[in-house]
């Protein structure tokens, strides 16, 4: 079975387009962190669909970079969801507004 | 792979190297003695400064053309390794009082200098994805130092989200790049465009995703929103280190992505970076105006500066003129290094708990209380506005000119008109602690003073002999630059 890159390439700009809009639009700071893994998930298959286009490996290995990094960020934003929450007992977006702008 | 290769990174390899042995000797080190953290770190920054300094301008490619050290690159790392000496200075004294003195503040800081240097050494689009991690995140850890201040924490929080999204956009950037040329390689990159080889629409969707994550790392408008907030919010040494060093590792990615990889779609990227220079410069300075928090408007003052540092990008579209705008640059990130983390630490200084202390009209009456203090906040903000004899002057001397040179007149024309602007705020703080009676309480201690007295001296002193450091900046050249 052959799909072509064509239709690999649409999935993952909906995914990204997706993603934004889910960062812009809900207010749950999980769900927003969410919205940017499916982001950088929508890249990483857009990576690998290239990479398979071109046969080659590079693509590949940078998904793995992504992962990789994408983990570390993970770490760091739910310790800070989970701190914010402590103090707050929210982590609703809107409500965390105490600096204007 | 060669020892050769591994020369090329011995700065960074220094310091992650000796940060992480820090990490583990912290352990031991008993909480009220967290100074020695401190020194710790700032010796393997000094360290690596030597070495930088030692390997000035070599210029060498290296991993494959993953790495690529040049003059350009060692400039900026001089840059980033100061700002990051500063940053651990200001905070020696400012984290115990403000009751936060954790040692990871002393190996946080020189993990984001690391991905900093990085970034001004990248030859690949994998590495510039990396190294923007790799300083963003300890400053997301940094920003939110001060938990569980709320504000501390939000200003965290907004920097952690609207980073991490601003990175999905450069990796998505990089992904389409890669898809249109069949390569991360920069000088691939610029190769294959030469060869007319390139899938068009996706590059050049591509490269604009890449120039909005960036956009966002160095607080450009319109993505800039973040800005004031973030810092705000976080604690001010943090701050002064954020403000210089991310900005400054925002512009060394953002220049060497786009003067080494995509100069063939000059004509495609020129007119919209000059759009976002004229509206980063102007919204910057007008925005500040209104400001009454003087971490505020020092925000939006480094936005406007942002949209300065910018203009250097669409003068350097042209590639005979690209030397000249490239070294303006640099000279303008240093320079704007220096004041900044001047002026920065005079906040700190009058800064008292619980955030207060940061009014502008808590600087009323400094000019007769700390007459020394007052001068030297006086000579960065001339220095911020660009009046001369200040190194802030000759900074925008060299933008404009290599701007002018470019034909755009146009952008010079709303960077001089902003800059007159800017003028009404800065001045209002020497007015302020000038004209004004006022008992404000300041913060003595010898190694803020010492940042202070060093970023006025070099203002100064740079201001009127500006010759040596151009001279350095402008041989410091990229090595991919055509």
């Amino acid at each position: 079975m052959n799909i072509p890159t064509t239709y690999l390439l649409a999935l993952s700009g909906v995914m990204f387009t997706l993603g934004v809009l889910g960062v812009l639009i809900r207010r749950n700071t999980i769900v927003i962190f969410m919205s940017i893994e499916l982001m950088l998930n929508s890249a990483n298959l857009a990576f690998i669909s290239f990479a398979r286009q071109f046969s080659e490996l590079p693509g590949q290995v940078f998904v793995f970079f992504v992962i990789a990094v994408a983990a570390a960020e993970v770490a760091v934003g739910l310790a800070l969801i989970v701190t914010i929450f402590k103090t707050r007992h929210s982590i609703d977006i809107d409500q965390i507004n105490k600096l204007r702008g | 792979m060669s020892s050769s290769d591994f020369l090329a990174i011995l700065p960074m390899l220094i310091i992650a190297g000796w940060t992480m042995v820090i990490l583990l000797v912290d352990l031991f080190i008993p909480r009220e003695r967290k100074g020695i953290t401190a020194l710790l770190s700032a010796i393997g920054l000094l360290a690596a400064l030597v070495v930088v300094i030692l390997q000035f301008g070599e210029e060498r490619v290296a991993f494959g053309g993953m790495i690529i050290a040049d003059g350009y690159a060692s400039f900026l790392q001089l840059v980033f390794i100061i700002s990051g000496l500063i940053g651990i200075a200001l905070a020696y004294d400012y984290i115990r009082r403000q009751g936060i003195e954790r040692g990871e503040y002393y190996t946080i800081l020189p993990f984001s200098v690391t991905g900093m240097m990085l970034m001004a050494q990248a030859g690949d689009l994998i590495v510039i994805f990396l190294a923007l991690e790799l300083l963003s995140i300890p400053l997301y850890v940094l920003a939110g130092f001060a938990r569980p201040k709320p504000e501390s924490e939000e200003s965290a929080m907004k920097y952690f989200l609207l980073g991490a999204f601003a990175s999905s956009f450069v990796v998505y950037g990089i992904a389409l790049v890669y898809g249109a040329t069949q390569t991360t390689n920069l000088d691939a990159i610029l190769t294959t465009l030469q060869a007319g080889q390139a899938e068009g629409t996706l590059l050049l969707i591509g490269a604009g995703l890449i120039l909005v994550g960036l956009g966002f790392k160095v607080a450009a408008v319109p993505f800039h929103m973040w800005t004031p907030d973030v810092y705000q919010g976080a604690p001010s040494a943090v701050t002064a280190f954020m403000a210089v060093g991310a900005k400054a590792g925002g512009f060394a990615g953002l220049l060497r992505v786009f003067l080494a990889a995509f100069p063939e779609l000059a004509a495609d990227w020129m007119p919209v970076v000059v759009w976002i220079a004229a509206l980063t410069m102007t919204w910057g300075n007008i925005a500040a105006i209104a400001q009454t928090n003087i971490k505020r408007m020092l925000a939006y003052s480094s936005i406007a500066h942002a949209g300065y540092i910018l203009m250097a990008l669409p003068a350097a579209g042209k590639t005979e003129l690209a030397p000249e705008a490239v070294s303006g640059a640099l000279f303008y990130l240093m320079a704007y290094t220096i004041t900044n983390l001047g002026a920065w630490a005079v906040v700190l200084a009058l800064e008292k708990k619980e955030g207060k202390g940061l009014e502008i009209e808590d600087y009323a009456g400094l000019g007769a209380r700390r007459p020394l203090l007052a001068i030297m906040m006086t000579i960065f903000m001339l220095s911020l506005t660009g009046i001369p004899p200040t190194v802030g002057f000759v900074g925008k001397f060299y933008v404009f000119r290599a701007v002018i040179a470019s034909d755009l007149i146009g952008l010079a024309l709303v960077g001089v008109i902003t800059s007159l602007i800017s003028a009404f705020y800065y001045l209002r703080v020497v007015v302020m602690m000038y004209m004004r009676p006022g008992e404000p309480e300041t913060r003595s201690e010898f190694w803020l003073n010492f940042s202070v007295g060093l970023a006025a001296l070099a203002t100064l002193v740079l201001g009127l002999l500006p010759g040596p450091l151009f001279e350095i900046a402008g041989n410091a050249h990229m090595v991919l630059l055509p």
